[in-house]
This record gives structure tokens, sequence and C-alpha cells, in this order.
């Protein structure tokens, strides 16, 4: 234990930590307008069983592997899952939720440009777990 | 100075000692078979994923029992039993005392670690390394599944007497004319992790006594079918793992702060700090268990609060990397074989906390989160820096098992490719990651970039691979055969500088 001065370390410490705090601050600032979803939101209930993505829309038709939405929307997915965990992941619009059997988790996007995206599950869940993957076909919206 | 090998002594006489040397070399002998067999598993892991479709592992079910083992063996049977190997040599030396404080239960804590061993590798299960419900209650097959989890019951319980062993020897065994502060800094490292360890792994094992009934179809805590709650295993499961982490991070810190002043020829900059950083680390290491749960459906307060915790890590694991760093400042370095595998693990270690902010930060996290970054992620820290400091001490202690050097070219050989190699698979995996490919795949999708990083990847691991063959042969080789070591100063950096402490060993 040497006695030298320790005044680099706590300079050191303190630039730290205020990179902490602004990192912090950053990310509750982001997620809390990420998770704010909007009242207009269409809602699609999402279901991960063993080894596939069910899709059913608030008109209650259904799809299997396969989502449409159209560009321009909110969409709230409701997730769930009829087996085991899986994770609901659309990769390239940063949508990444667990379907947990017995819970229902939400989360929205709003897609912006029309255009094919893949869906895949991102927690393990057994023997096809790399391939339950599905297609995301974002089209134009007519009604507007 | 205890030269073990030195001597020859039928096998049995070091199975059946309870002495702290030779259960130290029971553990050294045992986590570096682990960590061949481990690493064997990794490279047909990556050898696998080197093309799209499937290569040489011929279905998925094999893949994933071969990624479940592979974390398994190299977390629970090479690192931990590693940590151990070091503690029963140095401790009871740094604290000046003839052994461990109960020999025997140090021996019986050993002695669990081969059956539980044999379970995990004869079963072979698939539910990855967290064995989360309810895949792993209505779906993991058995009796694999089953075996594992016994497989870890027992291995917590030897962590546990371990710990125990370690916080005695320390605390009440420790020579009385040394104060608790003057205890080396390795030795407060296994102080801390053992108290970790006390804390965190009777959680888990609890949650496997759970998981095994809920498996007998008894109980029903974790399925929901029966009205339990996956997500309460989750809680239950990282409340132990992430201080786990900790607990294999520390000795590793703890190993690097005995090689860098040494090879740098001057004292540590801060013996308190040292110990501040690491009390302060094993305490704050329980205040961010559920970052791994962002994506369960947590509310956005419990994120937050997660995440302050996760954050308020970063300042203590930062003064370690001050310390070392100030360590070295103006020091007459020599960068032998011991010294390159510490620094390059310091450099890891910044890099690998630099990505944990990333995740610890929740917007973020939802991109990375069970993507390759997260396995490119923890494998800078379990690889990059524990494993490295792990290895680096194994170079620094080689001569005072054996009595003999290893080879210093092969050693340096050995570090150059494994850095190589471990940044470009590492380093890779983060990019890979955000790119979109998630982990625990036996198969992707053939887009060009995700096969471009993986190659890299697996030429990466290849390259590890060929580094740790350098590293047996080297190991074996030098041990019958290698120039007998000086001892009083194997790696000439001047006598002062190599044992400080007084080293006696009254039953040699
Ligand atoms: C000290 C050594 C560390 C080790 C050994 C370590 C190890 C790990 C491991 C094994 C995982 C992945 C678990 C899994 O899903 O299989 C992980 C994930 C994570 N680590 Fe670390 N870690 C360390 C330090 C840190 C630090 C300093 C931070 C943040 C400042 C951090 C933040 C995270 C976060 C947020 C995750 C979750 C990522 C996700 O799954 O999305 N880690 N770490
Ligand atoms: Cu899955
Ligand atoms: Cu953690």
């Amino acid at each position: 234990m040497g006695h030298h001065s320790n005044w680099p370390e706590w300079v050191y410490i303190g630039v730290v930590v205020a990179l902490m705090v602004w990192v912090g601050a950053e990310a509750w600032n982001a997620e809390r307008l990420v998770e704010h979803i909007p009242a207009d939101a269409e809602v699609i209930k999402v279901t991960g069983q063993q080894w596939f993505w069910t899709f059913e829309h608030e008109d209650g038709t259904k799809e299997i592997g396969e989502l449409h939405v159209k560009s321009g929307k909110a969409y709230k997915f409701e997730i769930m899952s009829k087996d085991v965990n899986h994770s609901f992941n659309i990769h390239d619009y940063v949508v990444l939720l667990d379907a947990v059997p017995g819970r229902v988790n939400t989360v929205w996007f709003a897609p912006m440009e029309v255009g094919e995206h893949d869906i895949q599950c991102r927690e393990y869940c057994g023997l096809i777990h790399y391939n339950m993957r599905a297609k995301l076909i974002i089209e134009e919206d007519e009604s507007s | 100075m205890v030269l073990e090998l030195q001597k020859p002594r039928p096998i049995w006489q070091i199975m059946f000692s309870t002495h702290h040397t030779d259960v130290g070399l029971l553990y050294l002998i045992t986590s570096l078979a682990f960590l061949f067999l481990g690493g064997a598993l990794a490279l047909a892991i990556r050898a696998e994923l080197f093309f799209p479709g499937s290569q040489i592992i011929a279905d998925s079910m094999t893949f994933n029992r071969m990624f479940t083992v592979h974390g398994t063996t190299l977390i629970f049977l090479f690192l931990l039993p590693f940590a151990s190997a070091v503690g029963n040599y140095f401790v009871p030396i740094m604290v000046r005392y003839k052994d461990m404080a109960y020999p025997k239960l140090n021996a019986i804590a050993f002695w669990m670690i081969p059956p539980a061993g044999a379970l995990i590798w004869l079963g072979f299960a698939d539910f990855t390394w967290y064995a989360t419900p309810p895949y792993s209650i209505i779906s993991a097959p058995g009796p694999a599944a089953d075996m594992w989890i016994f497989g870890l019951k027992i291995l917590g319980i030897s962590s546990v007497l371990g710990a125990i062993n370690f916080i005695v020897t320390i605390l009440k065994c420790k020579h009385p004319d040394m104060s608790i502060g003057q205890v080396p800094l390795l030795a407060w490292s296994f102080l801390t992790s053992s108290l970790i360890v006390l804390v965190a792994i009777p959680t888990f094992a609890a949650a496997l006594l759970m998981l095994l009934t809920d498996r007998l179809g008894v109980s029903g805590f974790f399925n929901p079918a029966m009205g339990g709650d996956p997500i309460a295993y989750a809680h239950l499961f990282w409340f132990t793992f992430h201080p786990e982490v900790y607990v294999l991070v520390i000795p590793a810190i703890g190993m690097m702060y005995e090689i860098i002043p040494r090879f740098s020829r001057k004292p540590i900059f801060s013996h308190s700090s040292g110990i501040f950083a690491f009390v302060l680390l094993s305490m704050v290491s329980f205040s961010s268990w559920a970052h791994h749960m962002y994506a369960t459906g947590m509310s956005f307060t419990e994120k937050t609060v997660f995440m302050i915790g996760t954050l308020a890590a970063v300042p203590a694991s930062a003064m370690h990397v001050f310390n070392f760093i100030a360590t070295m400042w103006n020091g007459r370095i020599k960068f032998a074989t011991p010294m390159m595998w510490a620094v390059g693990g310091i450099a890891l270690f910044f890099s690998a906390g630099a990505g944990g902010v990333v995740n610890a930060a929740m917007p973020l996290d939802f991109q990375t989160h069970d993507s390759y970054w997260v396995v490119g992620h923890f494998h800078l820290f379990v690889m990059g820096t524990i494993a490295f400091g792990s290895i680096g001490f194994l170079y620094y202690m080689f001569p005072y098992v054996t009595g003999r050097m290893y080879n210093e070219r092969m050693g340096q050989v050995h570090f150059v490719l494994s850095f190589i190699g471990t940044v470009l698979v590492f380093f890779t995996q983060h990019v890979l990651g955000l790119y979109g490919m998630s982990r625990r795949v036996y198969d992707y999708p053939p887009i060009p970039e995700w096969i471009a990083m993986n190659q890299i990847a697996t030429v990466g691991a290849m390259i590890i691979g060929v580094s740790m063959i350098i590293f047996l042969i080297n190991i074996i080789y030098s041990s019958g055969k290698g120039k007998i070591a000086d001892t009083d100063d194997p790696f000439s950096l001047g006598g002062k500088y190599y044992w400080p402490y007084e080293a006696k060993n009254p039953s040699h």
C-alpha cells in the first residue's frame, strides 16, 4: 500500500459514474417512449407453439406462418403460447417479446414501408426451434 | 515450496489425500480434462454452423444436447473447479495456515465433482444451461434431463462446501500477525466470491428440486398447466446465476492481481481499492438478476430498477481495470506468458463490459437479447476474461506445481493464437447478433452476411482449437521433461518479486 495520491482514480470513477447515469437516463427515456401504445392500434393475437406461429386479426381472420399487415398503421401484438416458452421476434422492427404459457404479453409496432420481413423464434423451444419461422408481409393500405 | 510432481508417488496417495495441494492438484487435472472435453463440443458446434444446412451433426436434437453440455461443462466443470484449484493451492499459503480449515470436507467437495460430471455427460440433456420450464418439465427428454438436474444439485452442494471452507480458512485460520486488510488480493477474491456462493446458490438449489418434482408430476410450481408460473423459475435461476457470473470473474481478477504486479515489478497500485471493489461487486451482484428477463414481459418499472442495478456494478468493475493499468504504469514490465494472458484478459474484460452496458440499456436489449450478440458478450467474459486469467495463472503456477518450466515460446504462441481466435469468434458474433441471428439454432437461412460471419467465427474457433493443442502438448511434455525451474525466481524477475509469502508446507 503505497502513499500515492489517489485523485486520478476518483476522477476516473466520476467519469464512469457519469457515463452510466447518462446511459441509464437515455435508455429510460427511450423505453418510456417506445412502450407508449397508440390508442388506435389494431390488435393481432400471436400464438406460438412447437414449432409455428399463428396470427389472429381483429376481424377474426387467422393466418399460419404468414402475417399480412398494412403500412402506416399501428398494430398491437398480444403474444401467447400453447406449450413452452417461445420468443416472438421481428428483428428488422426490433419487435421482441416472449410467448409464455399462461400469460399475455403485449408489444406494438407500426410498419412504414411495403415489404417482407422475417419472423423468428428467439427463445429455445426444442427440436425445430431453429426453423420456427414466419413471414411478415407489409402491404399498401388501400383504405387511406 | 511444494513440488508435487517431482516426488514419484502412487496415484492413490494423491487421490485419497486431504492435503490442500493434493486436492488442488485433483481440481486442476479435473478442470483441465473438462476444458478439453467442453472445448471439443464447441468446435463441433462451430463446424456445423460453417455452412447453412446440415453438416457434421446428424440432427438438431444432437446439436441442442451438445451446446447444453458445452455450456454446463465449461462453467461448472472447468471454470469453477479451476478456481478451486488455485484457491486450494494459494489461500492457505497466503493466510499462512497449514491447510484448509476443514481438510476432509475439502476432499469431499472435490469428490462430488467427478460423479456430477459423469451424470451430465452420460445424460447429455438438451434444455440449455438454464433448463427453463415449461420446456424442461413437459418437453425435455429424460433421463438426460433428470441426470442433469442431479448433476447440478451435486455441484451446487460442492460449491457451498468449498465456499464455507474458504471463508473459514481466511477469516479464522489466518496468521494472528496478519490483519484482514493485509490478506493478499487473491485470497480476498476467494473470500468475496465464496460469500456470494453462500447467498446465491441455495435459491437455485431449491428451484432445481422444484423442477424435479414438477417433472415427476407431483407438483406444478413452474407448470402453467397446473397453475404454476415459469417466470418464477426464471427469477430464482437468475437470482443465483447473475451473482454466479461474479463468482466466476472475481477469482480470475484475483489471479490477475497476483500476476500484474509481479510482472510489472511494482507493488499493486492500491491494495485497499482492490478490496473495496471486490466487496462492492459482491454486494451489487445481487441487484441486477432480472436484466436477463426484460423480454419476458416485465413492467417498465421493473425493467428500470434492474437496469439501474446493473449499471451500478460497472464502476466497481472499472476500479479493477484502473488498478491494473495504474500498476503497470511506469513498471518494468516483463511480457512473459502469464503476463500476456493477464493483459489480454484485461483488454477483453473492458470490451466485454462495454457490450454488457448495451445489454443493460433496456431498449437496446431488445436488439441483442437471445441473439448471437449475447453469445459474444458472455464469451468475452467467460473465455476472454475468466479463462484468460485462469490460463495465465496456470502458467504462473506451473513451476510451483511441477518444479519445471513450461516452454515459453509455446506459451506465447498459445496466447497469440487464442487472442486472435477469441477476437475473431466473439467480436464477430456480436455483429451477427445485430444482423438478427438467433442463438441456439442448428441451422440458419442462407443470408450471405450470416454465412460470412459464421465462417469467420468458425475459423476463429479452429485457431483457438489449434492453440489449445499446443497448450496441451506444452503442459504434458514440460511437466515431465521441462527445464528444472528455479523455484525462488522462475520468471527471472529479480527474486523478491516472486514469492512474497512464507510458504512452508509442514506435511511434505
Ligand atoms: C463480470 C463478468 C460477466 C460475466 C461472466 C457475464 C456473463 C453473462 C452471461 C453468461 C450471460 C448470458 C446468459 C445467457 O443468456 O445464457 C450474460 C448476459 C447479460 N449480461 Fe453479462 N456477464 C458479465 C458482466 C456483465 C456486465 C458488467 C454487464 C453490464 C454492465 C452485463 C450485462 C448483461 C446483460 C444485460 C445480459 C443479458 C443479455 C440478454 O440476454 O439480453 N454483464 N452475461
Ligand atoms: Cu424457439
Ligand atoms: Cu447477468
